[in-house]
């Protein structure tokens, strides 16, 4: 059973960082260039285990993205994290508002990704 | 670092389309054309462009991107005006940016202070604007308040501990003991309390932050003490399911500090109550002084000796000292390239001493020591044909590899294993849910969840657990009032329990229910055509005859199981891994499913047969016994062929000769051997052989890939002697044998079917 997460980020370079530290683990990686975008992989794919997204996108943001997801009781238990370059309080807490689940700060430091993601959704 | 430079490829190129991008944005910022999206696109485009530039290390391009970024950001939110001047200030800033990329892409320095001007111009903007900016004389120094924002890309290399004894008594460990955030579980870390109280908000659960999870984290930490505090939690009518109304009180003994502790509830801080008191700082706040950390250079000295901790400390300290000095120095001597970061060693311990291992890595791992098995096997048999007295040493020499390589193959089999808790988990819920829909009451026990088993084997289990415990409830089960009627407990109990026998894996649902209603499986039986009228069977046959497809005896289609469409698949998936499934009844009393499963798919404890020229495998664990039977108890039944009689039964006689087609086999059972094979039904047939070469464990090769599927046949492999050897299938040589004798009925049970005879150990 190995575990799908779902990358949303509008610069190809942190998808591509993402994907590449995410699957030498081991996990599955859906892509997304923006929020909307998110909703629709979403959508099609059904069942993602955690969700990772950057905050700043066009089309749709972060924010946006995660509420919407928020709204779909599919997702109930599904950690959202926000990728966020600033670690200041406040767009912590905007995230947690809108219902993330932690965040990761940019650029990441591979290990504590795969730390992160392990602590909110580990394998038993 | 190849993928690296991929990255950064990718980066630049991204970046070039982003200060396309940019420029276009800036020259509309400058006609006056432009509203608030274009301000949003310039800034995410430098954003982005920072964000890259940080992950590679870029801190010119990350100082000035951010400075940016921060005014184009309080441009967008109208905190700063994008006037002509400011715009001007844009670009210029939009130009530098470019160039500082083209810099880092050339990988040359632009020259110091290139863009220090704009960069004060910038902060002075952003300052107007309301944002904090560090001292706009510090955008002198490139490295600026950076630290603070960048996490660096720390691609140091953790060293992974996988001792197993490592849980934090390793007097051994780098004596680097400022308190921890994650690891440095050593011993010069004193041992501290701390009381936490825990209580989750409502929002918390909505950001799908898991208490439970939580709560492990803690318990990875040390030693927990836990106590739920249910005062909150109204009566069930009234429980919202998504509400939090429970807390904890935890007492954790630890010697990671309160910074793991911290680190756990990191994500939850503002969506819990949480007070966190250290016990041991009030108690003895000498302790603390005690723990300040021993310099680095004690770890040289073999064993390190960290200042003396009262209380639990020395004991513990001198009990793990004894552990050999040789290890103190490796890890000693990884400490000091650590400096405040904290114990690496360590860090993997505390950390769930476990890594995450792609699964193909692993099987390609089993492929190349099955490989290693294999010629090892050759080895041996190659340097038994050596005088023993000519090279003695090489004699040992391959003793002792057998053993290593032995060894090696049990490691690397156990990686795979995994308890089976992880199935087992699933099912209380399963049984609970079950039990409300068919209105019946159930209690669940569940024993030997440490068991481990391969994990491919473990992600097959689910669905056929899941299946037999339905039918369990479903049908096994009577409700309560019948139970009571009948003078049992209105409960009825299932008990689903693991354990490893006889080399493999036997997995038992056992209930307390109204057994197998045997008159009436026979009927349906009869009546469907799989069991001829009048046939004789014994009690377990008929059991058995459930696993038949399209059998149901449910008299009305519940929609859970009766529709009579699982069982023969689940037996079907049980036996493509390699496994057997039984199932034993007492009426009145309840019924056992019983699955055995081999303990690894790749490996088979195999009794090495021939006939005529050809070598054959079968798997012990089919086999009942072996024996040279007596000409007399050979018995010839018209239109059937040939049977055994052996204890009061008879037994199916298979020719392998005849069926393989081997020219030179011996014909005559009586000068040869019969091996007594059961199949997975529980019926058994007897093996005609020309003689038992020995038994040996032989790395299963599957011919699938190259031949398709082949009845009879489970698989190839390669003896010490390298020659390949087929693995025959039990089950189905006996359904060719049967199809031969009776014509076309491939599922029927023979009339003079022989019991199961619970009999002796396989031959050896």
């Amino acid at each position: 059973m190995t575990k799908r997460i779902l990358t949303v980020d509008d610069s190809k370079t942190m998808l591509d960082m993402l994907a590449f530290t995410l699957k030498g683990a081991g996990y599955d990686v859906l892509q997304a260039e923006n929020g909307q975008e998110g909703l629709d992989v979403l959508a099609k794919e059904g069942h993602v285990d955690v969700i990772i997204s950057d905050i700043n996108m066009p089309v749709m943001g972060g924010i946006t993205f995660i509420k919407n997801v928020r709204q779909n009781s599919a997702y109930n238990a599904t950690p959202i994290l926000i990728l966020t370059t600033e670690s200041s309080a406040a767009k912590k807490q905007e995230g947690r508002e809108a219902g993330a689940t932690g965040w990761i700060v940019k650029p990441f430091d591979p290990q504590k990704l795969l730390a992160v993601v392990q602590k909110v959704s580990p394998d038993f | 670092m190849d993928e690296l430079q991929q990255f950064k490829q990718t980066f630049f190129q991204e970046c070039e389309e982003l200060l396309g991008d940019l420029e276009g944005n800036l020259m509309s910022m400058e006609s006056g054309d432009f509203d608030v999206e274009t301000l949003h696109a310039a800034f995410r485009a430098i954003h982005s462009i920072k964000g890259g530039a940080g992950a590679f290390g870029f801190e010119r391009l990350v100082n000035f991107a951010h400075t940016f970024e921060t005014v184009l950001d309080l441009m967008r939110e109208d905190k700063v005006p994008a006037d002509e001047d400011n715009v001007a200030v844009m670009l210029r800033s939009g130009d530098i940016i470019t160039d500082l990329v083209k810099a880092a892409q050339d990988e040359e320095d632009l020259e110091p202070g290139y863009e220090t001007e704009t960069a004060k111009e910038l902060a002075v903007l952003a300052q107007a604007g309301g944002a904090e900016v560090d001292d706009i004389s510090d955008l002198d120094d490139a490295g600026g308040d950076l630290d603070d924002e960048i996490e660096g890309l720390d691609f140091e290399p953790v060293a992974v501990s996988l001792d197993e004894d490592d849980d934090g008594d390793d007097a051994a460990a780098a004596p680097a003991a400022e308190p921890v955030a994650e690891g440095g579980a050593d011993l010069s870390n004193p041992m501290e309390s701390f009381k936490i109280r825990f209580v989750p908000s409502t929002e918390m659960l909505q950001r799908a932050n898991e208490p439970l999870l939580l709560v492990r984290e803690l318990k990875a930490t040390g030693n927990l003490r836990v106590t739920c505090d249910m005062e909150s939690l109204p009566r069930l009518a009234d429980l919202d399911a998504s509400s939090a109304y429970l807390a904890w009180d935890f007492e954790l003994d630890t010697r990671q500090g309160r910074e793991a502790i911290d680190d756990i509830f990191e994500f939850v801080e503002g969506d819990c109550d949480l007070t966190i008191t250290n016990l041991s700082e009030q108690a003895a706040p000498a302790q603390e002084e005690a723990a300040a950390a021993p310099e680095p250079e004690s770890a040289v000295a073999p064993e390190p000796e960290p200042t003396p901790v009262p209380t639990e400390g020395p004991k513990q300290e001198k009990k793990a000292e004894t552990p050999p000095p040789a290890a103190a120095k490796p890890k000693a001597a990884a400490a000091p390239k650590k400096e405040a970061g904290g114990a690496p060693a360590k860090k993997a311990v505390s950390a769930a001493s476990a890594i995450r291992v792609d699964v193909d890595k692993v099987d390609k791992l089993v492929n190349m020591v099955g490989e290693l098995v294999i010629t090892q096997a050759m080895l041996d048999m190659q340097s038994g044909m050596i005088p023993s007295d000519e090279y003695p040493e090489l004699i040992s020499g391959l003793e002792e590899l057998a053993q290593h390589t032995r060894e090696l193959q049990d490691s690397v089999m156990a990686i795979r294993a995994q308890p089976v808790k992880s199935v087992f988990a699933r099912m209380p819920r399963l049984v609970r849910e079950v039990a409300a829909k068919v209105n019946k009451k159930v209690t669940l026990k569940t024993v030997g969840e440490n068991t481990e088993i391969d994990k491919t084997v473990i992600e097959q289990l689910g669905d056929p657990l899941t299946h037999m415990i339905r039918n369990a409830i479903d049908h096994g089960l009577e409700p309560p009032e019948e139970r009571e009627a009948a003078g049992k407990s209105k409960e009825g109990t299932i008990v689903l329990s693991a354990e490893h026998r006889g080399g493999r894996i036997l997995i038992e649902i056992k209930d307390d229910g109204r057994g197998i209603n045997r008159e009436k499986v026979l009927a349906k039986a009869v009546e469907r055509g799989v069991v001829q009228e009048g046939a004789q069977l014994a009690d377990e046959e008929i059991d058995n005859l459930v696993f038949q497809p399209g059998f149901s005896t449910a008299d009305e289609v519940t929609d859970l199981s009766g529709r009579g469409v699982g069982m023969d698949v689940v037996v079907r998936n049980i036996q493509n891994l390699g496994g057997r499934v039984n199932i034993r009844s007492t009426p009145g009393e309840g019924s056992t499913f019983s699955l055995t499963l081999p303990l690894t798919l790749a490996v088979l404890d195999g009794m090495v047969v021939r006939v005529g020229t050809e070598t054959y495998v079968l798997p012990l664990a089919n086999i009942i016994e072996s024996l040279r039977p007596l000409e007399q108890d050979i018995h010839s039944v018209m239109g059937e062929g040939d049977v055994l009689k052996i204890r009061g039964e008879y037994i199916q006689l298979v020719y392998l000769h005849r069926h393989f087609r081997i020219p030179d086999g011996i014909a005559d059972p009586s000068k040869g051997l019969v091996v007594i094979v059961e199949t997975e039904g529980g019926a058994m047939v007897g093996l005609v052989v020309d003689e038992i070469v020995g038994q040996q464990q032989v790395v299963i090769k599957s011919l699938e890939e190259n031949f398709g599927a082949i009845q009879g046949v489970a698989g190839a492999t390669i003896l010490g002697t390298g020659k390949v050897a087929l693995i025959l299938d039990v089950a189905g040589l006996k359904a060719m044998s049967d199809k031969e004798r009776k014509g076309r009925k491939p599922k029927e049970i023979p009339a003079a079917a022989p019991p199961a005879i619970e009999s002796s150990a396989p031959g050896a």
